[in-house]
């Protein structure tokens, strides 16, 4: 009878340790493939909107020799000549041979519907020039454009492209000649919206941008800083202030288009304030990104020592002055850097404000705070809707300058934090 | 004038009273025998600054507030008067008329010559409103100065009341928020009670046919609206379900490979990496779901051989995943942290590997807070509007097929609020409906979740 061996606890142990040591790695490689698969997905969402935009900050334009026309050009009626059949007889002429009706149509089209406005500007800037024949850029059609860019490919059939061959023929031509090109596309910077895609810029929709900012910055900020200095400084604590702070917390985790349904009952419909204007944009804004700002600014008043409040107190400062000469320029960069970052959000914020009528067509470029205007992220939600080939690149140009935007201000945080933060 | 610009002055008045009483106070510190001031010159300043400013600017909020209905209805007395007994709709609608008219807008049909006199009575009174209501508003601001300045005196506690003035703003500011929340409230309440006079609760809440067109005359096709919310429920619970099947395991492994494998130089590069994910603005993620992912799925389905809509459930759900991602993984990383090193210490001194004392220690001691944390996901992932308005369909399919088209509350609120509104119609009414539910719901995950994580961060402070 031979003695059972004995299995002693660390032969146990060595029996598994290779099995949880592989399981080791493998939770270890599972949670890495987790960081770098989101990051995958940064990149590709990144790359496809450059891949898709960056065409679009130049723009094909057409040279075409212009005749200012007397007979069409009237010194009395400037503002409503035929401009659009000056545009369409210099067009023609670049092909003289071109001589069937529907050949004509089509070689017509090759110039933007803008180009009439380009040549009215400039009779109305220099009313000179009627009778001469000058050489200028104009804007070229949208489907030309994409399909200089190459995004209508020249190998698919006639029938499914939005340039037919003939048209092909007269660009090929066109660039051979020089007379067609690429440039920078300043349209796209100083325009407002249009329904070519050729003419429609992102101007309008970054100034109201920006006249909405201002309003939610002017109401949040002030209103935020006082409500977290109270709710840090002052507030007894009890169930009123237990609500107050419950509340907050709240509100910055309700979704963002409900303050768009509180936008709409109460500032249009009861307040009766004008439809799509930046100053009610930047009154829901400011109810959104209150709640942000305010825990921000109390982090930072939390983040100032205690010992800083005693000295002050101690040599005879009264509460209200501590605050003010000692707690509050102490907090102010954590403030700011709350601020900063609430604004980041208001600007790419779009749900609240289609509620309150801010997804109007607008072409002009707003004045003031009660002008119709739109939003970048608004813009792009419209340009993203509409079918034009073109729009997606323009979509996605706007998309990055809004990125670019968003950026800067970030880093602007960033920096703040880097600069100012003072570690006790 | 304009109110901007009389605010404007108003605030000029106020500064210029700042600076007038300071040098009053200076002037009675120089007299010869002067008593010693209470308190510092500024202070006395401040306290005419802010008499001048606040009562001014009071009257202003009060009037704007005020003045419009109170116009409109002085106008339209004419009118009333005119046609004899209107219904409140009716008059509403000739309202509306009226302020277009004063407006410049356009009128749908030809202007009443009676209308159009109220809007000119309208053009005139508010002329004279505004008119005096800066008269009013500056007369205000500068009889409290000129009363403040006439009181300072040496004994004149200015600092005290000063700092009284400014407790009390910073106590208004502070219950702003509550009335926030109580203008979502009411506001949508309002709205949907209204909704729920037309259609009943129960056939709202239970209903399985949603499709809101209602037609402008009895017999056209679909000619009356129905209100079945569940179709639309579950088509936000499944978009929802989606996105967090991608963004709970990707966010939570990040953060733990986060918190307890990586260097500090790893985190600080990937992080922030991390971080941008959740800047980007909705809109972005909303037009990468419609015009990469979407076409992707419906491609890759192709040629599987499945029929996928092109505004699949999968193509929003897995975009709004990604977008959750570092929502997830930024709050379990805190949670994560917040779990105390002795525990962990212990583990490993026990013998176990570092996945060992991860599964069976700290993901146990911080499941509280990932559970919570996972709740706020979830009740951002129902709130969630741009990407599911550019990507998800608008027909209320009730099916828990992620490669069909579904809807979610907040598309059918936006599209049932964006454009010309009629604020008598049940399908007007239905956004407001929708956006109570989706308040009520997201208002009890976000409680439940912020007791959660607050209880258990202070468990272990």
């Amino acid at each position: 009878m031979s003695e059972p061996k004995k299995i002693s606890t660390m032969d146990r142990v060595n029996v598994g340790l290779a099995a949880r040591y592989r399981k080791e790695r493998r939770f270890r490689l599972f949670g890495l493939s987790a960081i770098v698969a989101s990051l995958m997905f940064l990149v590709l969402l990144l790359g496809s909107i450059v891949a898709k935009g960056y065409t679009a900050f130049r723009q094909t334009e057409i040279l075409l020799d212009i005749h200012f026309d007397p007979a069409v050009l009237d010194v009395n009626n400037l503002a409503t000549a035929n401009y659009a059949a000056l545009v369409r007889d210099a067009v023609l002429a670049l092909f003289p041979e071109v001589d069937s009706r529907q050949d004509k149509r089509l070689l017509a089209k090759l110039a933007s519907t803008g180009a009439a406005y380009t040549v009215q500007a400039m009779v109305l800037a220099k009313p000179e020039l009627i009778g001469s024949t000058r050489a200028i850029w104009v804007l070229a059609d949208d489907e030309v454009d994409m399909f200089v860019k190459g995004h209508i490919p020249r190998d698919v059939p006639e029938a499914e492209r939005r340039v037919n061959d003939q048209q092909v023929v007269w660009i090929d031509q066109l660039i051979a000649s020089s007379r067609l090109e690429q440039k920078f596309n300043t349209t796209f910077f100083e325009a407002g919206d249009s329904r070519e895609p050729e003419l429609a810029g992102i101007r309008g929709a970054a100034m109201g941008s920006m006249f909405t900012l201002i309003v939610t910055l002017l109401l949040s900020f002030p209103i935020g800083v006082a409500a977290a200095v109270y709710l840090e400084e002052f507030a007894p604590k009890n169930r009123w202030t237990d609500l107050i702070e419950v509340n907050i917390n709240n509100l910055a985790a309700i979704p963002s288009i409900v303050f768009g349904l509180l936008g709409l009952a109460v500032f249009l419909n009861f307040m009766n304030l004008p439809r799509s204007a930046s100053l009610v944009g930047g009154l829901v804004l400011t109810l959104m990104t209150l709640p942000t700002i305010i825990i921000a600014s109390r982090a930072s008043l939390k983040s100032v020592p205690p010992s800083i409040r005693e000295a002050a107190l101690g040599v005879g400062a009264s509460k209200m002055q501590t605050i003010s000469h000692h707690i509050l320029p102490l907090a102010m960069p954590g403030m700011m850097t709350g601020a900063i970052i609430g604004m980041a959000r208001a600007l790419g914020e779009t749900a609240p404000l289609l509620m309150i009528g801010m997804v109007a067509f607008i072409v002009d470029v707003p004045h003031g705070f009660n002008d119709p205007a739109t939003v970048l992220p608004v813009q792009i939600y419209l340009w993203a809707d509409s079918p034009e080939r073109a729009f997606v690149e323009r979509t996605s140009a706007a998309i990055m300058v809004l990125l670019l935007l968003l950026l800067t201000m970030n880093a602007a945080a960033v920096f703040l934090r880097n600069k100012f933060e003072r570690r006790w | 004038m304009p109110p901007l610009l009389l605010i404007i002055l108003v605030l000029i008045l106020s500064s210029l009273a700042y600076w007038q009483g300071r040098r009053r106070a200076f002037a009675m510190v120089r007299q010869p025998a002067a008593a010693k001031m209470h308190s510092r010159p500024g202070y006395y300043g401040m306290l005419t600054g802010l008499w001048c400013a606040l009562p001014a600017l009071l009257i202003v909020a009060i009037w704007q507030l005020a003045a419009d209905p109170l116009l409109t209805q002085m106008a339209m007395r004419g009118v009333a008067a005119a046609k004899g007994s209107l219904s409140p709709d009716q008059l509403n609608l000739l309202v509306n008329d009226m302020r277009n008219l004063v407006g410049g807008g356009m009128v749908a049909r030809e202007v009443d010559p009676l209308l159009q006199a109220a809007a000119d009575q309208y053009i005139g009174l508010q002329r004279i409103s505004n008119i005096a209501l800066a008269v009013v508003t500056l007369t205000t601001a500068l009889v409290a100065a000129y009363l403040v300045l006439a009181r300072i005196r040496p004994a004149l506690r200015a600092r005290n009341h000063v700092e009284r003035a400014i407790e009390i703003i910073l106590t208004l500011c502070s219950t702003f928020a509550v009335f926030i929340t109580i203008g979502i409230v009411l506001s949508v309440l309002f709205e949907s009670i209204r909704f729920f006079q037309q259609v009943p609760f129960f056939d709202f809440l239970f209903g399985l046919k949603w499709s809101p067109q209602m037609a402008m005359r009895a017999d056209q096709v679909g000619s009356s609206g129905s209100f079945g919310a569940v179709p639309v429920l579950m088509g936000t619970f499944l978009i929802s379900g989606i996105a967090m099947a991608i963004a709970v395991p990707f966010g939570l492994m990040s953060a733990i490979y986060l918190s307890e494998y990586a260097g500090p130089k790893f985190r600080a590069i990937v992080k922030p990496l991390l971080e941008i994910l959740a800047g980007v603005p909705t809109v972005v993620y909303g037009f990468f779901a419609a015009l990469v992912v979407a076409p992707f799925i419906r491609d890759l389905g192709t040629m599987a051989g499945l029929s996928v809509s092109s505004e699949s459930a999968l193509a929003a759900g897995l975009v709004m995943g990604i977008m959750i991602i570092p929502f997830v993984s930024s709050l379990s990383d805190d949670v994560i942290n917040a779990v105390p090193q002795a525990m962990r210490d212990g583990s490993y001194g026990l013998g176990a590997t570092k996945s060992e004392t991860i599964k069976l220690v700290i993901l146990p001691a911080a499941l509280p807070g990932i559970v919570g944390s996972i709740l706020l996901a979830v009740s951002r992932a129902i709130g969630e509007t741009m990407i599911v308005v550019m990507a998800a369909g608008l027909a209320a399919n009730l099916t828990l097929n992620p490669l069909q088209a579904v809807t979610t509350v907040t598309v059918q609120i936006v599209t049932l609020l964006v454009g010309d509104q009629e604020f008598d119609s049940p399908k007007t009414l239905a956004a407001f409906a929708l956006g109570m539910l989706l308040f009520v719901v997201t208002l009890i995950l976000n409680v439940i979740a912020l007791y959660v994580v607050r209880k258990y961060r202070e468990e272990y402070e």
